[in-house]
């Protein structure tokens, strides 16, 4: 059984102006060690995910139905005393933005010996040895002098560090990276992510990467996720997923990358924006953008505006797209009558 | 350690105290320093009055009534015992001040004390927790805060005079005085602490928090508490000058301190009686001592507030 099964993950917010389905039917499942990338534009509901996986989405968010099973435990069902156990003990988090992330006013030693003290009964001279112990592990220079030092005296790249020496703290089971170097420079970031990577290889760590850069996401992860408006359309293997996408967003994503522009010319965009959550397009949610909802013959298809699309199989990716599907459909009818 | 030892040392409190903005600004702010310096002596000796003090007012046998109203030493007629003179009973008038101070102080410490508690515990449940404790909380301090001090002070004076008797009440002024003023002002502290709460609790640190799996007890108290330090010191060096001036205002109507026991308020009220038979000076050195005190305070809390709130930088 895999270490984290999520299903039919359902997560709305009771706003004034009426309920809005954040998430919808996310199901995936993590192995141990293993490293999922999780991709989408902003608002998509990735960090939405990766907060409910811990049961933190906070008012006016709730988690509406499915389930998260973490080695056995039903995580959404739990106890806030038993999921204090879980949080920052087996499964911890990374959070984007290193300058807000750290407590302004307690220095970093109080903070990490804080976090091992609410979860170990050990001494604070134990608890300091197991923090020097992680600060050496993610390479910051003077490590001793850090633990004594606040967080306004460190630069960008040298808090994220520090910042994943604490979620690796309690030896965690799983860390979840919400999009952990968007907020650093570009060399920084390459560092943060090849040190993160080197780090769950090594204590093998499974790792959930939030992230809309698909450039790290291919680097780094085994499988992927991409979601659109609170959706999961395709995920698989990261390979496979890069090289050949399926899914029209996907595609489009690939597409609106730097490298895969002509030089001299625009770059590729897919058009228009992702809709607001509150007011869906019916069927396929991304069929306005789609340009493949008309087919090549030229009649549309109806089936984009009229159904939500379910996943179909492709090799080992499953995609949610009615092109697809009749792509497939098509293959499967003239295989059966050749 | 096996690592090469670092070659500059973190600094300690004291340096980091030294390098701090808080020490550079009290440096070059002349009137904060005569105030702190005005304030610390009048503290020092208040509380040292025992030692100070040529007499002990609150003793009977020390106090000859012949000696009253005497004028203090730069007017004729005054006795070279008593150097700011002597109050109606015969009581010096320095030795009094000083012990008069001492209550005042203890009244407006105690009193700020108790309502910080209140307040800042309060304050912290209504913006973490938010919904319906945040509801409950501010609606009790909305109701406190429609009653005055004065009203305060009046109906539980009177409830206590009336069931335990006035001599357990002038036995226990100082506590009572405490509870009253207390109990009057905490939600000034809740209202200021709810506010920053509530623009604390959406940064990310605090997030990172519940991520580690802390109580929210903690949080609030280890976490988002030391973050809402700034206004909290604020307020209370205006909340310290208010409950010395509500203890005095009580006092001066007779709700407060005994006279056998007085504050600054008592005392001017004990003297207003006389000042027009031309001993002014039992009520006006209290007076003076009461308004330098309180000024020094004031000034104190405008240049704290300059310090701590950066956006008030003065170019």
């Amino acid at each position: 059984m895999a270490l984290l099964e999520v299903s039919q993950l359902d997560v709305r917010f009771a706003l004034r102006q009426g309920e809005v389905r954040a998430l919808r039917d996310v199901s995936f499942t993590l192995d141990r060690g293993e490293r999922l990338g999780i991709v989408g534009e902003s608002g998509a509901g990735k960090s939405v995910a990766a907060f409910s996986l811990l049961n933190l989405i906070s008012r006016p968010g709730f988690i509406a139905g499915g389930r998260i099973v973490f080695d056995g435990q039903t995580l959404n069902t739990l106890s806030e005393r038993k999921l204090r156990k879980v949080r920052g003990n087996r499964i911890s988090m990374i959070f984007q933005d290193p300058m807000m992330t750290l407590n302004p006013v307690l220095s970093i030693g109080e903070q990490m010996v804080e976090c091992l003290k609410a979860h170990r009964r050990i001494s604070s001279k134990a608890a300091r040895a197991i923090a020097l112990d992680k600060l050496r592990q993610v390479q910051i220079p003077s490590p001793e002098k850090r633990l004594d030092q606040y967080p306004h005296e460190l630069s960008g790249g040298m808090r994220q560090r520090i910042i994943i020496a604490i979620a690796l703290l309690l030896d965690p089971d799983i860390i979840i990276a919400d999009e952990p170097t968007t907020a650093l420079d570009v060399t920084i970031q390459a560092e943060i992510m090849a040190l993160l990577l080197d780090l769950c290889e090594q204590h093998n760590v499974g790792l959930i990467l939030i992230t809309h850069d698909l450039g790290v996401v291919s680097q780094v992860t085994q499988r992927m996720l991409v979601m659109y408006a609170g959706r999961v359309i395709e995920q698989g293997p990261t390979r496979e997923i890069i090289n050949d996408p399926q899914h029209p967003y996907t595609q489009g994503l690939l597409n609106a990358l730097p490298q895969m522009a002509t030089p001299g010319e625009k770059l590729n965009q897919i058009r228009g924006s992702m809709p607001s959550l509150a007011k869906l397009p019916s069927g396929c949610a991304f069929h306005p953008r789609c340009d493949f909802m008309t087919r090549q013959s030229g009649e549309p298809r109806a089936a984009c505006i009229e159904q939500v699309p379910g996943f179909v199989g492709t090799g080992s990716c499953r995609v949610a797209c009615h092109m697809v599907a009749e792509m497939l459909e098509d293959r499967r009818l003239k295989e059966e009558t050749p | 350690m096996s690592t090469p030892t670092t070659t500059t040392s973190t600094p300690g409190r004291w340096e980091r105290f030294r390098d701090s903005y808080v020490w550079y600004s009290f440096k070059r702010d002349r009137t904060a320093q005569l105030c702190l310096a005005i304030f610390l002596c009048m503290v020092v000796a208040a509380f040292a009055s025992p030692l100070i003090a040529p007499t002990d007012p609150y003793d009977l046998r020390q106090i000859d009534i012949l000696d009253s109203e005497l004028p203090p030493f730069w007017i004729d007629g005054a006795d070279d015992r008593y150097m700011l003179g002597t109050d109606a009973q015969g009581r010096d008038l320095w030795s009094i001040v000083l012990y008069g101070t001492r209550v005042s102080l203890l009244i407006g410490f105690g009193a700020v004390i108790l309502q910080a508690l209140i307040g800042v515990t309060f304050g912290l449940m209504a913006g973490y927790l938010g919904g319906k404790t945040d509801a409950i909380l501010m609606r009790l301090a909305d109701i406190q805060l429609s009653f005055s001090t004065l009203m305060v002070a009046i109906v539980v004076g009177a409830v206590v005079k009336a069931t335990l008797g006035s001599a357990f009440y002038s036995q226990y002024a100082v506590i009572m005085l405490i509870l009253i003023i207390g109990l009057a002002e905490w939600p000034q502290y809740a209202r200021t602490v709810r506010a920053s709460v509530l623009a604390e609790r959406s940064k990310e640190y605090v997030d990172a928090a519940r991520v580690m799996g802390l109580r929210s007890k903690r949080i609030m108290f280890r976490h988002v508490l030391p973050n809402t330090l700034s206004p909290i010191f604020v307020i209370s060096t205006v909340q310290i000058a208010n409950a010395i001036i509500s203890e005095a205002a009580l006092s001066f109507l007779g709700l407060g301190m005994p006279e056998t026991h007085p504050s600054l308020g008592s005392l001017i009220k004990a003297g207003f009686d006389y000042i027009q038979s031309g001993s002014w000076w039992i009520t006006l050195i209290p007076g003076a001592v009461l308004v330098v005190l309180v000024l020094s305070i004031n000034l104190l809390g405008d240049w704290l507030r300059d310090v701590m709130n950066p956006r008030l930088y003065k170019g």
